[in-house]
């Protein structure tokens, strides 16, 4: 089986391409997407951990990454219901254009 | 296997010029990252992470793109115009991170045997260790869904 390092290496590339997806794209959909994947290498963190830690019979880990899953669903909703409205005031999602608040 | 066409999915999502084709890569990436935790042991959050990610969230995305009309490839470029920085910070963030996790001495190499994990259990756990957090995890749901239904709502009274 593969150990843990592997996992890890696995999450934090996952998290460096959804780092750079969110930092890099104009489109305020793909940031979210971006943040979604980092989000998910996360849970993946969690899961290794839990699975090569000292006392896998705790389920601690499982439960943390429901939960965190279930805080990822919310702040999708919010975060496509915040685009929807954004792009119903400036009809645009370009993230180059919105820049009324730059100072 | 599995974890290189994680990866390259999410790459794909991330590059793509069509949003609908990058949500399906997308989708692609959460598959495999519920194969990654079945391989884990961990039944019950890879079925949970299909329900939720590929059976919600990536559906609520498609409905995003098509209700903000932004489905058709833009004539314009992808990457904003600070792209280079981005993918600066990105890069030495990985380097960080698999530089501290290849040199750390907490990372275990021996192998457990597989814990026997039930959904009974899960759920004995939820409803007793648990019940706090589940309950603000409804009670977050709920102004959530709220809150986005109000967010996307028509203003009508200001037309």
């Amino acid at each position: 089986m593969t150990p843990l390092p592997c996992y890890l290496l696995l999450s934090a590339l996952l998290f460096a391409i959804g780092l750079a997806g969110a930092l890099t794209r104009r489109n305020a959909i793909m940031v979210l997407i971006g943040i979604e994947l980092m989000l998910n290498a996360a849970n993946l963190n969690f899961i290794a951990f839990w699975r090569f830690g000292p006392n896998p019979q705790a389920l601690t880990g499982v439960i943390f990454v429901l939960f965190s899953i279930g805080v990822a669903a919310a702040e999708a909703a919010v975060g496509l219901a915040l685009i929807i409205a954004i792009y119903r005031h400036y009809r645009t999602i370009n993230l180059d254009q919105i820049d009324s608040m730059k100072g | 296997m599995i974890a290189v066409l994680t990866l390259a999915s999410a790459v794909a999502a991330m590059s793509l010029r069509n949003l609908v084709h990058g949500v399906l890569a997308l989708a692609c990436t959460f598959a495999g990252l519920a194969a990654v935790y079945l391989l884990l042991d961990a039944q019950f959050v890879g079925f949970a992470q299909i329900l939720v990610y590929i059976g919600a969230v990536a559906i609520l995305i498609v409905f995003a793109i098509l209700l903000t009309r932004s489905g058709e490839a833009s004539p314009q470029r992808r990457f904003s115009s600070t792209w280079a920085i981005g993918v600066g910070i990105a890069v030495t963030v990985f380097g960080l991170l698999s530089g501290l996790i290849l040199s750390s001495r907490a990372v275990s190499q021996e192998i457990r045997p597989p814990p026997v994990v039930t959904v009974h259990q899960i759920g004995d756990q939820l409803l007793t260790k648990f019940i706090l957090p589940l309950e603000v995890i409804g009670l977050l749901l709920t102004a959530a869904l709220i809150g986005a239904v109000i967010i996307a709502m028509h203003e009508k009274e200001r037309e």
